[in-house]
């Protein structure tokens, strides 16, 4: 019995089908410790016992592809035989208890997977949702996970080079905190997690065991979030970035030297998780030796001590005589390193504690025998566009426009990254605030194009065509550098899976990533699945945040999002009408955007990638939230500089200048080259000059009428909503 | 004539010291990774390094424990010979802390970690730092720091460089770099190691690495 009353199992989490299998499997009653194990193991959060099967559709196979799904992260190759390693992940229900420790902690976690393939982390992106800044609550949580973020991967050196953040209601209880980490390492350094050799020995590497993160994954991660969470302040684990940093040195200096047969990061569920998972994935067993596994404080019962979230702990296989090696080594870090166990051929884990055997477990049982749970597949019904004569139309455009720019969601985002270290490790050539970050791949003239992207109102409105939609703006944004799309990551961040329509939108979504990742030939690698974003006051929107990795092959043909020169031509490129069904302008997740087109958003890609190597663009910046008007903008105050346009447009003025859809880009050029551009527009996309570059002042003409705002005026409203907004 | 040795310092918690050893070497010079526990320079070592970074992760004050390392004894008496020595962002901290310079480092003045490029203004052409260039001239070299305000009296150092326009930290006469009074021995907040590449935005940082060799 637990402490309420009632039976441990329930008080852990699991149901009671799920109790009785532990048994049968077994084939007794679980001790205590194991029941703990179980408990975590098969929770949702280290399952995904409601989405694996939905996973299958995703394609995960390509040319490039060095290692897909299923280890620590996944691993493409970029030539010169060294492969790219990236994955994100989230740290939702931790951030909303706890935000600073819950997204510091998100960043430390992102990064060990990276350093647990071998990789040496190059660059860092987050994806952040929180309510609206006028709520206390939420403007709280934000300023709280952006100083986390920063605390952490400030200290541990790794440049944050972008990411993404939205402000609405859907997330003033749930909000989402996604990290995401690339990494870079030679093919035949690439570490995998599966334990081998009977007889190798397991060490311990980092920080000590404490009570810290107990049930992180299953009490927090795999319920809905509710009004008693601030108890659950004892579940959020505490993060120590210095020992992080000291980690990454170390894990890198072993693995130079060749001494680490595996390696895994202790993240959900502990020692428990990344044993059995070391286990399984080499068919070995391992014996551990629980009274040698170093302690923060006395008093842990056994049970604890396996499903600690204690942070900065990696867990090794080493050759025994390389033992005393790889705790020299730790000592050289200033780290502790411990010979817990080691590698046996029963296919079990097995802990002793104090002599005896506690814990005796077919490691399969906890990794691979979950019962998936079947998600009830309910459709929503289908939503219609919006009637656009019952949308008024702004009498003053200019004062819209300005009032858009100030829109927290389309705002500069510079409050936020400020805050991080873009740049430490000199490689850092596009900073965030672009399209896409730009890393140099170190050692070579190639360089990386990294961002995080999801359409959560289109999701809303129609899963599949946003779940395809939230792929091509992150591939958009990477091709707007110049960098050709090669592989994605993704988190699936959606409601309580046994409610309501949840499931059948975490099917459609992930049908239309599917199709729109096979369509641009980007497979995912790796990913993240967080369900139960849901409070008493309703879901989250579906939200499938999306990383894409691109590749340069020079990388000082990289392309900014800035006009540049005077007299330079714009060009108005891609394909689509722009409408405002679930706009910024429109302010609300109604209607039905149209669903994106495949082809024309593959021939989108190749003109911008083909475009940028010839070196015929100047900028190139995607048109997303605002539409036209607010993407001319932003190119406009980041290059300081004004210009003037004219759409060529049958539709009402606030439709042309503010509406989304499609896939459409803002290019630069100078004049000589935009024939060339036009000339690479085939496919069914047109590349058509709506102006030129100059002046202090933006002007848009439609149908004969213009609107002029001066610059500054821009720039003062888009640079200040943020700040301002959390003044209040 | 082999190339010039220039001990670069890592401490637990460094992190810019691979890329100060490519700016190190982007001028010619031969960089030497040296570990906070030696008690001594690499042999032949004539010039040093201190990068940034959150040495001992910015506990009790950035650079405090760092300045009691064994290391940091070798790095006096190389100064106090004569030596040159350029501590970068934790590595002026350190100096700071070690007396090698004067002041402190405060907080910034927004309490926040601020992260932007900045332009900088040449205050005193007259020492080697700034690669010969005019007073007022000004070099662009981004900064990144939460405790980069200096606080102390200009008076006992010699002002190399200021920060032109806003004041981005709250430091004294929008300071941006000093040497002691004797010129060897340099501490900045900003990061020239991220100004050394045609592709990162500016070469201007090039100077103060430059200034090691001769």
């Amino acid at each position: 019995m637990g402490d309420s009353g009632r039976p441990l199992f329930q008080e852990l989490g699991l149901l009671e089908s799920e109790y009785e299998r532990v048994v049968t499997l077994m084939g007794r009653e679980p001790t205590d410790p194991e029941l703990v194990m179980f408990s975590l193991m098969w929770s949702e959060h280290c399952s995904y016992k409601h989405s694996k099967p939905l996973l299958k559709g995703f394609p995960t196979t390509g040319k490039r592809v060095v290692m897909g799904p299923g280890e620590n992260a996944g691993a493409v190759d970029v030539g010169d035989g060294l492969a790219i390693v990236f994955k994100v992940e989230s740290h939702n229900h931790p951030s909303a208890v706890e935000p600073f420790e819950g997204a510091a902690t998100g960043v430390g976690g992102i990064v060990r997977d990276i350093i647990a393939v071998g990789a040496k982390p190059i660059a860092l992106l987050d994806s952040l949702r929180f309510g609206p800044l006028t709520s206390q609550r939420s403007r709280f949580l934000f300023r709280r996970a952006v100083e986390g973020i920063g605390h952490y991967g400030n200290c541990i050196g790794i440049p944050n080079v972008g990411g993404e953040v939205q402000f609405d209601d859907r997330y003033e209880d749930s909000c989402l905190v996604n990290a995401m980490c690339v990494g870079i390492v030679p093919h035949d350094r690439i570490l995998s997690c599966a334990a081998k050799g009977i007889g190798n020995r397991l060490v311990l590497i980092g920080n000590r065991t404490g009570r810290d993160g107990i049930g992180g994954a299953s009490v927090l991660a795999s319920a809905e979030l509710g009004d008693d969470d601030a108890d659950k302040r004892p579940s959020v684990q505490v993060g120590d970035p210095f020992t992080e940093r000291k980690l990454i040195d170390c894990c890198m200096a072993m693995s130079d030297a060749g001494l680490l047969v595996a390696l895994q990061d202790l993240g959900a569920a502990g020692l428990t998780s990344a044993a059995s998972e070391m286990a399984s994935r080499g068919g070995v067993g391992l014996a551990i030796d629980l009274d040698r596994v170093p302690l923060r404080e006395a008093g842990l019962a056994p049970g604890e001590v396996l499903v600690s979230e204690s942070q900065e702990r990696m867990l090794a296989i080493v050759e025994p005589g390389t033992v005393q090696a790889v705790k020299d080594m730790a000592e050289r870090f200033e780290l502790d390193a411990t010979d817990i166990g080691e590698v046996t051929d029963t296919g079990e884990l097995e802990a002793l504690w104090r002599g005896e055997e506690v814990v005796r477990i077919p490691s399969l049982y906890l990794t691979d025998d979950v019962p998936f749970a079947d998600v009830p597949q309910d459709a929503a019904p289908a939503n219609a566009p919006i009637d656009i004569e019952s949308v008024p139309e702004p009498d003053d455009l200019a004062a819209a426009w300005l009032a858009l720019m100030g829109d927290p969601n389309v705002a500069s985002k510079r409050w936020i990254f400020q805050q991080y270290d873009q740049l430490v490790g000199a490689g850092t050539i596009r900073r965030p605030g672009g399209d896409a970050g730009v890393v140099r791949i170190p050692g070579t003239d190639r360089a990386i194009a990294v961002t995080l992207d999801c359409a959560e109102w289109h999701c809303e409105l129609d899963p599949r065509a946003g779940g395809q939609a939230s792929v091509l703006e992150a591939a958009r944004n990477v091709a707007c550098t110049g960098a050709l799309p090669i592989a994605a990551t993704d988190c699936l961040n959606f409601a309580n899976p046994e409610k309501g329509s949840t499931g059948w939108r975490l099917a459609e979504a992930i049908a239309g990533m599917a199709e729109a990742l096979t369509a641009i030939d980007a497979p995912i690698v790796s990913g993240n699945v967080s369900l139960y974003n849901e409070s008493p006051r309703g879901p989250i929107f579906p939200t499938p945040v999306v990383g894409i990795v691109g590749l340069l092959d020079d990388a000082a043909k990289s392309v900014g999002a800035a006009f540049g020169r005077h007299g330079d031509q714009i060009l108005l490129v891609g394909y689509g009408e722009p409408r405002l069904d679930a706009s910024r302008q429109l302010g609300r997740c109604e209607g039905l955007p149209p669903a994106p087109d495949l082809a024309k958003e593959q021939a989108l890609i190749s003109l911008l990638v083909t475009a940028a190597d010839k070196g015929l663009m100047e900028s190139a910046h995607d048109v997303s939230e605002g539409g036209v008007a607010v993407a001319l903008a932003e190119s406009c105050i980041n290059g300081g500089i004004g210009a003037d346009v004219t759409i060529p447009t049958g539709r009402r003025a606030d439709e042309a200048m503010f509406g989304e859809g499609g896939g459409r880009v803002i290019i630069s050029c100078h004049p000589d080259h935009a024939a060339a551009i036009r000339g690479l527009a085939t496919g069914g996309i047109t590349a058509t000059v709506i102006g030129e570059v100059g002046g202090d002042d933006v002007l848009v003409t439609i149908a004969g009428s213009t609107t002029r705002v001066p610059l500054c005026d821009l720039q003062d409203v888009w640079e200040g909503a943020i700040p301002q907004a959390l003044e209040a | 004539m082999s190339a010039t040795r220039v001990a670069v310092l890592r401490f637990p918690g460094t992190l810019d010291h691979e890329s100060a050893a490519r700016a190190v070497q982007a001028v010619g010079g031969d960089p030497v990774f040296t570990h906070h526990m030696d008690t001594a320079l690499p042999e032949g070592a004539t010039a040093v390094v201190i990068p940034g970074g959150f040495s001992y992760g910015d506990h009790l004050r950035p650079g405090a424990l760092a300045s009691r390392t064994p290391v940091m004894g070798a790095v006096k008496r190389h100064a106090t010979d004569g030596g040159r020595v350029l501590g970068i962002c934790n590595g002026f901290q350190i100096l700071c802390e070690s007396g090698l310079l004067p002041g402190v480092l405060r907080p910034n003045a927004s309490l926040q970690f601020i992260c932007r490029q900045a332009d900088l203004e040449v205050a005193d052409p007259g020492t080697p730092w700034t690669g010969g260039r005019l007073a007022g001239e000004v070099m662009s070299v981004p900064f990144k720091h939460h405790d980069g305000a200096w606080f102390g009296d200009p008076g006992e150092s010699r002002v190399v460089l200021r920060y032109k326009g806003e004041n981005p930290n709250g430091s004294i006469d929008k300071i941006a770099g000093i040497t002691n009074l004797a010129g060897n021995v340099m501490g900045l907040m900003p990061h020239p190691e991220e100004a050394c590449d045609p592709l990162l935005g500016s070469v201007d940082g090039r100077a103060l690495f430059a200034a090691l060799l001769a």
